[in-house]
């Protein structure tokens, strides 16, 4: 799959070539010309079925907001409107709301992958960075896209996180009026989050491709997390991964249109489909399922830590839970890569799993009583998984023999040598 | 909603979701609707009981403000779509907006004036605001009606189950003034009256208009208004996925037959 085939002889390609190389820039970052791992698990499909929600939540976004009014008595109408007048409005809707959770849905578990198989790990930390960027970025993108129908739990939701921000020493009002754009949440909150819920996707795709150039420099990691030792061990990405992805991405959205068509609400809220009254407080607010182990997070910190108010400690704590992932490398300080060979780590990550989906439950509930607790016990551990855990693994565990390369793995040509047993991979 | 529901008893059986379950309003029984499920549709006969028990009951304090009258015949721009609205003709929905009268204008004098309300006009409301609402209703104002079924958890269920829950007050409890008992309300004290009877409309169809019955017809119709295109969804659907079962077995044939080469 050189660029001797047909295609990069036709004269027009090579006109344009000469010119722009653009077909062999997309060759090198997408095509045949991008050598890939010959390992990759379906685990490895989540980074593209990302990129795929991304474009699908931009193109069904642009044309929710050519019939939306960002304004706090037409807003919620003119959902409605979309909803009943527009033709196919419901369903361009419905891709929308469902698609922000398969958006999550499809980064999580792209992230877990990542936490499993030591992605993070030398010599991809910036890649990795780029990634909790996105990710911070989705989220506030994403509640802001919340509050739009200006729906109770709009309002609601966007009352008690902008309010978190008052916690914040000295400046926290301050700050606060200004995501408000006055003294209470209003017509310019709505008008500022329209435009910023527009602008956000934006940026998220310029780091995505920053994202991708990262990935591009040392190529993919692998199920083994060892190194490639040469040609043999990898593949170019088209066909091979092109047709992979694009399986992934069909299966994919069968999944994903089952919600749209036969559960459409199924992850929305019931009191989102009652007009905001600022009078009227909802008896429980909960944020939408995928900020639900934060909230939780938030909400453990019933008492004050020294100086430290319990407000300001839950908000803190909340936005340490994701910033904790910037120093991720540095923390877990094996230097195996992937958790198949770290046989204590695999336990741990799997209650690393059981705390987060803990953490979801909690947020999800009351925060009183034995649901509280669980709060707590799972905050604690998060935050000891990566605080004390990763970093003593490090030292403590004795990880399984790792393979000489990733062609003798694949090929079944017997376990490894033994000398290469126990040392810790790749680089010397 | 079945979906859900499943989902939901999994997690009940499973201790998670007990605690919220107690601490909100009692859960009313689940009935049998047909809109529920991957295929299910309105009943086009009850939708129209329903509309009539709105009609007649309802639309006497309740608005439903998204609702024009040419929904009621599925009308998008003139169209008429069967799988849209409630099996009414375009003549007979020109007949049932000819029976309200709305104000319109200024005309060419700068005056305001009343015509006869046309198969584009939103159904009429009661009142002219909530204070006026407010006013005549004892200080309660009645919601809008329009996405009720959406609008509360289990929501044709729960609806249902408020038609039918008027009861006596237990003797120990102490109802507010104007208050009046009900089953499956939070709280019990609900400031709306009792608004179905046993043969409160009379059914064209001959169907016996007790309160269960009622009860069922206007779910369905409130069901219908609360989105009004669930049978396109449903019916486009069972396309999408029909085609993507179909699509995806053809990518991974395909993904095989690449990778078949490959060692």
């Amino acid at each position: 799959m050189a660029q001797d085939n047909a295609f990069f002889n036709h004269p027009t390609v090579k006109w344009i070539e000469h010119r722009l190389p653009i077909f062999s820039f997309l060759d090198h970052s997408l095509g045949s010309q991008y050598p890939t791992p010959k390992n990759l698990s379906y685990w490895w499909n989540f980074g593209s079925l990302a990129g795929f929600m991304l474009v699908v939540m931009i193109i069904s976004g642009v044309v929710l907001a050519m019939n939306y009014t960002p304004h706090v008595d037409l807003a919620f109408n003119s959902v409605e409107r979309i909803m009943r007048d527009v033709n196919y409005g419901w369903l361009i809707r419905y891709i929308h709301s469902n698609g922000a959770s398969m958006f999550f849905i499809v980064v999580y578990i792209h992230m877990f992958r990542g936490l499993y198989y030591g992605s993070y790990k030398p010599p991809r930390e910036i890649l990795w960075w780029l990634g909790v960027v996105i990710l911070l970025l989705m989220m506030a993108t994403a509640f802001m896209g919340y509050v739009l129908p200006w729906g109770q739990m709009s309002f609601w939701g966007a009352t008690v996180i902008t309010n978190l921000f008052s916690a914040i020493p000295l400046v926290g009002e301050k700050i606060v009026t200004l995501l408000w754009g006055g003294f209470s949440v209003d017509n310019p909150t709505l008008n500022r989050f329209f435009s910023l819920h527009f602008l956000l996707p934006f940026v998220i795709a310029g780091v995505v491709v920053l994202h991708i150039w990262a990935l591009h420099i040392h190529g993919s990691n692998n199920p083994l997390g060892i190194d490639a030792k040469g040609p043999q061990d990898k593949i170019a990405f088209h066909p091979y991964y092109t047709i992979k992805d694009a399986f992934g991405i069909a299966v994919f959205l069968i999944f994903f249109s089952f919600f749209v068509f036969f559960a459409p609400d199924f992850f929305g809220e019931p009191d989102n489909y009652i007009p905001a009254n600022p009078l009227v407080t909802p008896a429980h607010i909960v944020p939408e399922w995928y900020f639900l182990p934060y909230y939780a997070v938030l909400r453990s910190f019933t008492f004050d830590i020294l100086f430290i108010e319990a407000k300001l400690a839950g908000v803190l704590a909340m936005f340490g839970s994701i910033l904790i992932l910037f120093v991720l490398p540095w923390l877990d300080t094996s230097r195996v890569r992937s958790g198949r060979f770290r046989p204590v780590f695999r336990i741990f990550f799997v209650l690393f799993i059981l705390a987060c989906i803990g953490l979801g439950y909690a947020g999800s509930q009351p925060a009183e009583g034995w649901v509280l607790r669980i709060g707590q016990v799972c905050t604690l551990w998060y935050f000891l998984h990566f605080l004390v855990i990763l970093p003593l693994l490090g030292w403590f565990e004795r990880p399984k023999p790792l393979p000489i390369s990733i062609s003798q793995m694949v090929l079944g040509g017997g376990r490894m040598a033994g000398a290469a047993a126990a040392k810790p991979m790749e680089k010397a | 909603m079945r979906m859900r529901s499943l989902v939901l008893a999994g997690a009940v059986s499973l201790g998670l979701v007990g605690s919220a379950l107690a601490a909100g309003a009692p859960t009313p029984p689940a009935q049998k609707w047909s809109f529920d499920g991957m295929f299910g549709t309105y009943d086009r006969a009850a939708l129209q009981r329903g509309f009539q028990v709105y009609k007649e009951v309802c639309s006497a304090c309740h608005a439903m403000s998204q609702i024009r009258f040419r929904d009621l015949g599925g009308g998008h721009g003139g169209a008429h779509d069967p799988l849209i609205g409630l099996g009414f003709t375009e003549e007979e929905v020109k007949a049932i907006a000819a029976e309200y009268k709305v104000m319109d204008g200024p005309n060419d004098q700068g005056e305001m004036f009343e015509r006869t309300a046309r198969p584009a006009d939103r159904l009429k409301k009661p009142f002219a605001n909530e204070q006026a609402a407010r006013a005549a209703n004892n200080g309660a104002y009645p919601l809008d009606l329009s996405l009720i079924i959406d609008a509360r958890k289990d929501g044709a269920n729960y609806v249902y189950g408020l038609m039918i829950g008027y009861k006596a007050a237990p003797a120990d409890m102490k109802m507010g003034d104007g208050m009046n008992y009900n089953e499956w309300f939070a709280g019990h004290q609900i400031a709306m009256v009792q608004p179905l009877n046993d043969d409160q409309v009379t059914y064209s169809d001959g169907t016996k208009a007790t309160v269960p019955q009622m009860a069922t017809d206007v779910v369905t119709f409130l069901a219908w208004a609360s989105e009004p295109n669930m049978e396109h969804r449903k019916a486009l659907g069972v396309k999408v996925m029909m085609f993507l079962v179909l699509f995806s077995g053809l990518l991974y044939a395909v993904k095989r037959k690449v990778w078949a080469n490959l060692h």
